[in-house]
């Protein structure tokens, strides 16, 4: 093929990309029932993660208000925030950016844990000696 | 495409007098399509909130640890100084400005200016809510001296341990060796202008002190979070700390918060001047992505730090 | 998919022509349209500029830093007496090797292939008018300005004072290193602390916000005919890069932002004096940084797949597998930070999980060397500069990863941690592998960007001064390691004297190499002859417009063919380069039915 000197004044029409073909991002308008349903799970779902905090449950407490947030985070993300409706690579952003994060915590709180004994006992030292 | 205020291409929606496709005022010059604009956004939006989530996520990380080898500090200082009740008034709060959030971008796609404005007014409320409520709970903490970092520990005696009125607990492993001698008493010399007890120093107990300064004096009932002298000697002096993650994850969160008002005022300017529709309302999609996210870290924040019981 | 044939399902090569004088950096004029520029062509230029010459900062007190260790004792800093004063010179030392560390990695390194021949080159390549968010390119820029110089007046600030006697306001300098490992950085090192690590803070928003820009370009703006896996290896180098920055910089901005409140306001996290943990600001920093050592490098691997492809005339060897290894080494590259923190207290059973892992990230690196190495293999190759750049790379690169194999095994890492082999180790990566690559991208796109051919013959001879001027630099800096030489020392045992002396005259020597690549470009930019559109016969599609570019890219987006194609280009001559290879031509196109040479003037 030629190379050929292209130096026309026509604006091309547009043409939309294959991704927005397959994903229109239209108007998806979220439905006022929806918004209105998730907004009252989210409000039941409160007041029973604060009543649960009272019930002494032990080490259980702290997951059991995590899963409860987690449910709650869920519904915002899915609904509020238009996951259920977008192009799933969207969601795959937020679940990697939560993946790191809990790697991170995971590490770092195993971590703390085996070497935890080294930290206290220079304290315990530094405390005699005041 | 030189300025920093040109929108459109070089003659790009002028041209239409030969029969093409009159372009958008709002399509960008290097998309070929508006949805291709708006799927381009809001990616990028997704994309910095996951940069957010990792921003905070340090903070969770600080808390993960010092909580984990810290529980009884936390347990004593939640129960203590953070008051639940205002903490969960402050999720329902941003919840419902959530609420009000979506229903606003709901408006601004189906071309509803005067619901788009009130929604978008009463977000704003919610967010000036939440801050009236962190201001009130700032101010007591304020008030009852316990504060971030250094001004904590302005006051160092103000939380001493008296030796006499706790017994002392049979030593169990010790890890300093039994010569280290105890310290000398320290005369309570401050009388300190609060309400809380200013008690002894620590004296030493029979076994010298370093079995105790580990372990906490008297066992603590499970159901119960500990009082300051059910305390180790080792936690009472990370009080401080909790406070430092309160305050410091808390207070991230609140200049969200307010970069959030900026952000809904500007939409707000713009909704009463006519620009969204449901040919376009990008802008609004993406400020409600952002305050969607400061609700979803409260989400988190508020049982790690106010339901500890 | 290792010969050069012409797929004949593939659309025909087709350069659009622009007029050459009429490019992008002669469409507007004036100082405004450049500091308020949208194009993401002179968004790269400026970065260009002001990247370069932070690194030229860093570069001269390199310089210094290596005349100061000639001698085994102190001896740059006098008092009025004329005697030594050896308590100045180490302050005014460890001054100066922050200075080169923390300008060089978050000035330098970071951005460079991203900022500037990512900006540059990423939409031509795409075949696309401008990155996805044009703004948000050039506040990146603005961002970059600002925490660049605000960082740069507090540790030059330092510089001067504590080595010059020039005191400039608010210059307070910083000697925690480029690590500022707390407590010492929130307790008793020098006040620059708080600036520095602001500035710093302000640099990684630039990084963050690049990275999002380049993700949803790359998303969303590939043109016709380019799936994933029809995407130039540059890209799919761009693309892992952008990943890690949006991942890791924000925890760097986390924990300096906890350093700064550590600082001011004592909050306990770090110090352990006030109830901190030292160890967990270890993996706060190192979370982020070392990642970061992958934002460094991926994008020089990218150069050199584009590099060796087209100097071997051969199209690359698994492809497939230098795509999935940019995004393994991403990945992978989020599991390891641990290994630089073996003997810092951290538990052993974390010690032997991160060296474990450690090892596991050796192997996508090593999957691409193997690929670049079957490239080459009866391919054509052409030793122009940028190619002898790729060439040094590979080897220098081989060095550097297995040195690091040899840090990451934990038994090897007690002796050698903080050793001048860790020293020599990073800078066989950072600035053996990424600095070649750097200049390997500049050498290759330099045609392209300015429309100007540099001299080969000088290029040559600068890129052997560099090579050689390199590897006596550093390469003795093992030895020393070995024998126990310990890092960011100014002063040091006798028996270290000929490693240290060897190694400041590689450094002399590679820094007039550089001073000549500077002058090969600067001499170009004057008075070098006009490059064709496709002076190397590649097949992506920057190479598919005049060079310059013009400011608009391409009026019609081109469809993509594969790459590495390059079978679709035969070469013309020195004035007009490569030029689409002639097929039979295609009745039902319209515009022409002869083959007619580009116009090049």
């Amino acid at each position: 093929m030629a190379s050929s000197l292209v130096q026309s004044n026509e604006i091309p029409a547009p043409v939309a990309d294959d991704i927005a073909a397959h994903h229109p991002a239209g108007v998806h308008a979220v439905p006022k029932r929806v918004l209105l349903g998730v907004y009252g799970l989210l409000c039941v779902f409160t007041v029973l993660t604060v009543g649960v905090s009272y019930i002494p449950l032990g080490p259980a407490n702290i997951w059991v208000a995590l899963f409860v947030a987690v449910i709650k985070a869920s519904l915002v993300l899915m609904y509020f925030m238009h996951l259920r409706w977008d192009s799933p690579f969207n969601g795959v952003v937020i679940i990697a950016a939560m993946f790191f994060v809990s790697l991170f915590i995971g590490i770092a709180m195993l971590d703390n844990k085996e070497y935890q004994p080294n930290l206290e006992k220079p304290a315990a030292v530094q405390a005699v000696q005041q | 495409m030189s300025t920093a205020t040109d929108t459109h291409g070089p003659a790009v929606a002028e041209h239409d007098a030969s029969g093409h496709v009159h372009h958008s005022p709002h399509l960008a010059h290097h998309f070929d399509s508006p949805e291709q604009q708006f799927m381009s956004a809001k990616l990028g939006m997704w994309v910095f909130l996951g940069t957010e989530i990792l921003m905070f996520g340090g903070l969770f990380c600080a808390y993960s640890v010092y909580r984990r080898s810290h529980p009884l500090v936390f347990e004593f200082a939640a129960d203590e100084y953070l008051s639940t009740p205002l903490g969960a008034l402050n999720t329902i709060i941003l919840i419902s400005s959530s609420l009000t959030m979506a229903w606003g971008v709901r408006c601004a796609q189906l071309t509803q200016k005067a619901g788009l404005i009130v929604c978008l007014i009463l977000t704003l409320m919610g967010a000036c809510g939440f801050m009236v409520v962190k201001t009130i709970e700032y101010t007591r903490k304020w008030d009852e001296h316990v504060f971030v970092g250094e001004m904590f520990e302005k006051n160092p005696n103000r939380y001493i341990i008296t030796g006499t009125t706790v017994p002392p607990k049979a030593p169990t492993s010790s890890p300093l060796p039994a010569t280290l001698t105890p310290p000398p008493n320290v005369a309570d010399g401050n009388a300190g202008t609060s309400d809380v007890a200013i008690i002894r120093p620590i004296t030493a107990g029979p076994a010298g002190i370093s079995p105790d300064y580990l372990v906490p004096p008297a066992p603590v009932a499970e159901e119960r979070s500990p009082t300051y002298e059910q305390l180790s000697a080792a936690d009472k002096k990370e009080v401080s700390t909790f406070f430092s993650i309160y305050f410091l994850m808390t207070g991230l969160h609140g200049i969200h918060v307010l970069v959030g008002m900026g952000l809904i005022t500007w939409i707000l300017i713009r909704a009463t001047k006519n620009e969204f529709s449901s040919e376009y309302f990008t802008p609004v999609d993406l400020v409600g992505l952002y305050w969607h996210l400061v609700d979803l870290i409260w989400i988190f924040l508020f049982p790690l730090l106010y339901l500890i019981h | 998919m290792s010969s050069s044939s012409i797929s004949t399902a593939a659309p025909p090569a087709q350069i659009y022509l622009s007029p050459p004088e009429d490019n992008y950096l002669t469409h507007d004029k004036g100082i405004k349209s450049w500091i308020f520029t949208l194009d993401h062509k002179r968004i790269g230029i400026m970065y260009m500029m002001a990247i370069l010459s932070f690194f030229f900062v860093g570069g001269m007190f390199a310089m210094l830093l290596r005349t100061e260790l000639l001698w085994p004792t102190a001896w740059m800093i006098h008092d009025a007496y004329g005697k030594v004063d050896t308590e100045s010179t180490l302050t005014f030392y460890n001054n100066m090797f922050t200075l080169h560390g923390a300008v060089m990695v978050f000035l330098f390194i970071i951005p460079a292939i991203p900022a500037i021949l990512g900006n540059l080159i990423l939409p031509l390549m795409l075949g696309a008018k401008d990155v996805a968010f044009p703004r948000l390119n050039l506040m990146s820029l603005w961002v970059y300005w600002i925490g660049a110089s605000f960082f740069l007046y507090v540790l030059l600030g330092g510089v001067l004072s504590s080595g010059f006697g020039i005191h400039l306001p608010g210059g307070m300098g910083l000697d925690t290193g480029w690590t500022f490992y707390a407590p010492y950085s929130t307790t008793k090192s020098l006040a620059g602390v708080v600036p520095a690590t602001f500035g710093a803070f302000v640099v990684g928003f630039s990084s963050i916000l690049t990275g999002v820009n380049f993700v949803t370009t790359l998303h969303i703006l590939r043109p016709k005919g380019m799936t994933w896996f029809r995407m130039p290896l540059f890209l799919w180098a761009l693309y892992a890069t952008s990943i890690i920055q949006i991942l890791a910089t924000p925890v760097l901005a986390i924990t300096l932002l906890l350093v700064i409140a550590e600082r001011v306001l004592r909050v306990g996290i770090f110090d352990p004096a006030i109830g901190g943990d030292p160890i967990l600001y270890q993996h706060f920093f190192w979370f982020y940084s070392h990642p970061a050592v992958y934002i460094m490098i991926l994008p020089g691997m990218g150069v050199i797949s584009e590099v060796i492809s087209v100097f071997s005339r051969k199209h690359i060897f698994g492809y497939n597998f230098i795509a999935f290894s940019s995004i393994a080494i991403a990945l992978l590259g989020f599991l390891v930070w641990g290994h630089h923190m073996f003997v810092s207290g951290q538990s052993a059973l974390t010690d032997s999980i991160f060296s474990l892992l450690t090892f596991s990230v050796a192997i996508p690196s090593a999957v691409k060397v193997f690929n670049w190495i079957a490239t080459l293999y009866n391919g054509s190759i052409r030793f122009k500069t940028p190619m002898l750049y790729a060439l040094g790379f590979i080897l220098l690169f081989t060095i550097g990863g297995l040195t690091g194999l040899f840090l990451g095994a934990l038994s090897m890492d007690v002796p050698l941690h903080d050793t001048y082999f860790v020293v020599a180790h990073f800078h066989y990566v950072m600035m053996g592998s990424m600095l070649f690559a750097f200049l390997a991208g500049m050498y290759y796109w330099f045609p392209k960007i300015f429309g100007k051919m540099y001299s080969e013959k000088v290029g040559r001879i600068a890129a052997l001064m560099v090579f050689t001027g390199f590897n006596l630099a550093f390469f003795p800096q093992f030895i020393a390691g070995t024998k126990g030489m310990p890092r960011r020392w100014a002063t040091y045992p006798e028996k270290y004297v000929v490693y240290h002396r060897t190694s400041t005259c590689g450094a002399y020597l590679m820094g007039l190499g550089l001073l000549t690549v500077a002058g090969n470009w600067a001499h170009a930019l004057r008075r070098g002859p006009k490059a064709p559109p496709n002076p190397w016969g590649a097949n992506t599609l920057e190479w598919h417009c005049s060079s310059p570019p013009p400011y608009y890219n391409f009026k019609k987006t081109p469809v993509a063919d594969d790459p590495y194609n390059l079978g679709a280009w035969e070469y013309e001559s020195p004035t007009e380069g490569w030029i689409p290879r002639h097929t039979a031509p295609d009745p039902s196109n319209a515009t022409t039915a002869d083959r007619t040479r580009p116009v090049t003037h």
